[in-house]
């Protein structure tokens, strides 16, 4: 019907049609898809969620005298960073912590700050304390550094993220009689909450469940700059049941992403602490669906109640790896505030915004219609539904 | 009736003296008891809903006054920090009382303050760590 050669005409001529997900389904239904996949161009997406898979690695430029970093030890602001590379390139993940916070010892932990804090005081501009010790050599002979870095001064600031936009997720129950504390929040015993963990109607990878427009090089929306598709995320997952319409009832796809982290807002990468668990980055993720023919309009306009997602028991099942799920739930039910499970009603919260997720769709909206934002051709697919690609459990071998 | 929610902080004097049965038994008070600590400097703290006849009712807080508890409305306790809630909506079915409540229209949470009981237990859960408290 159209190619995005076509549509990134009409961007820059200023004439594109662009809908936010959430439109699409209105539109949809007033005008039925044909009508519909004829007039719009472009569908955005969006999504606003912790991500625990998320980093950065930074190159901070040579001091005087020159210090081998690599296979020495660093920290941002106490927070160990990885520092197996070059000399002056380091990588700091989300989930990282001082190695003086108490963590668990006290349970539950309550984790105020850790590598994704970090990351959001250094998109926010704020001066971080790096401290790196070397072992020194002929052509690096310092051992020692300490000093104030700002992100306008480092060479390369650049967030690659190898986990992200989970298509679809669980509905986390406690049926223990005791609180427990999980990355899906504190869940209150005997069924008390349910949380969940997705954009629904407006997440990326639910409007695209098959892939068809989505791929390595597409280029999106990341934390307020611009980004792109890297590979598919690590536990890509596209094999797993779908219903009818195409849509995982289950986590399935993910995304790895990468970007400029200099563009970026802090807004848009929040330092997350998830009681008696851990520190996380909450990250906003946009993703375009160039409308190329009625199909992948018809995706794109899955309404909340046609998207199912499994309710799991995090106090048993999901740690002891128990296959299964409770019963399972559509959004537009989970965004009523309330479900149903086990014959019992039980209110839901979600770990992610979905205010936040249409303020994204929104944004990468505008940005298209103004003519800031071009699409791209994805270079290779995603391994997709008949691809055979699954998540594999650890095979465990005993050590002889 | 007036009913109302308080925060009473007692000095080191009143801590061990019995001053809440007097404003039932003097003013014809009711009360639950929200939450009550002594601090380590020996200060109490009480968290107090507090309801009765108008006139009684005044008449009660003066004399909580005069024996030099200082009175605070519980809005005061815990407050959300704006700029740092991402309006996920994790502390809606944590908060017992319904203060903190998802509109389904914008989808974002809001805080009804005087709903709210100060159990603190939106304050850990709260992923951006955008509730706080302040006595």
């Amino acid at each position: 019907m159209r190619t995005i050669k076509e549509i990134n005409a009409r961007i820059k001529k200023g004439v594109a049609v662009v809908v936010t997900a959430e439109e699409i389904i209105d539109l949809v239904q007033k005008k039925g898809v044909k009508k519909a996949a004829q007039e719009v161009d472009v569908v955005t997406t969006g999504t606003f969620g912790p991500m625990c898979s998320s980093g950065a690695y930074f190159n901070i430029g040579h001091s005087r005298p020159r210090i081998k970093i690599g296979g020495g030890t660093c920290r941002l602001n106490d927070v160990p960073v990885y520092t197996g590379f070059a000399a002056v390139d380091i990588y700091l993940g989300a989930t990282a912590i001082p190695d003086d916070d108490p963590r668990n010892k006290v349970f539950p932990g309550e984790f105020k700050y850790g590598g994704a804090h970090v990351i959001q005081e250094i998109v926010a501009g704020k001066d971080i304390r790096l401290e790196a010790t070397a072992y020194g050599t002929d052509c690096y002979p310092r051992k020692k550094l300490e000093t104030l870095v700002n992100i306008k001064d480092l060479n390369e600031a650049v967030l690659f993220n190898i986990r992200n936009c989970y298509q679809n997720y669980n509905v986390a129950v406690n049926l223990s009689d005791k609180i427990i504390y999980t990355y899906m929040g504190a869940l209150k015993p005997k069924l008390g909450n349910a949380n969940y963990c997705s954009a629904g109607q407006l997440s990326p990878l639910l409007k695209d469940p098959y892939y068809k427009t989505i791929g390595i090089g597409t280029k999106i929306f990341l934390g307020g700059g611009i980004g792109y598709v890297a590979w598919q995320g690590t536990q890509h997952n596209p094999t797993v049941k779908r219903k009818d319409n195409g849509i995982p009832q289950a986590p399935a796809g993910t995304l790895a992403v990468i970007g400029d982290l200099k563009q970026m807002r802090q807004e848009f990468l929040v330092g997350t602490s998830m009681l008696g668990y851990g520190v996380t980055l909450t990250v906003g993720i946009g993703v375009p669906i160039p409308v190329l023919d009625e199909e992948i309009l018809k995706y794109a306009a899955a309404k909340d109640e046609e998207i199912y997602a499994q309710v799991v028991d995090y106090s048993q099942a999901y740690p002891q790896m128990v296959p299964g799920s409770l019963t399972e739930v559509n959004y537009a039910q989970l965004k009523s505030g309330k479900i149903k499970v086990e014959g019992k009603e039980i209110p839901t919260g979600n770990l992610s915004s979905y205010s936040k997720a249409r303020e994204i769709a929104e944004e990468l909206k505008s940005w298209i219609k103004k003519g800031d934002f071009l699409l791209t051709e994805s270079q290779a697919a995603l391994p997709g539904a008949e691809s055979g690609y699954t998540f594999k459990l650890l095979k465990e071998r005993p050590i002889v | 009736m007036i009913s109302k929610r308080i925060v009473l902080h007692f000095p080191h004097r009143l801590v061990d003296q019995p001053i809440i049965c007097k404003l039932v038994k003097d003013y014809d008070l009711q009360f639950n008891i929200l939450k009550a600590y002594v601090t380590p400097q020996e200060e109490g703290l009480m968290v107090l809903e507090l309801s009765g006849e108008d006139a009684k009712f005044n008449k009660g807080i003066e004399y909580l006054q005069s024996k030099g508890v200082k009175i605070q409305p519980l809005s005061q306790d815990v407050i959300r920090n704006e700029a740092k809630c991402t309006d996920c909506g994790v502390c809606v079915p944590i908060c017992p009382t319904g203060a903190l409540a998802i509109d389904p229209l914008t989808r974002k949470v809001h805080f009804y303050d005087n709903k709210c009981i100060a159990c603190e237990l939106c304050v850990k859960i709260c992923p951006p760590r955008a509730m706080e408290v302040r006595f």
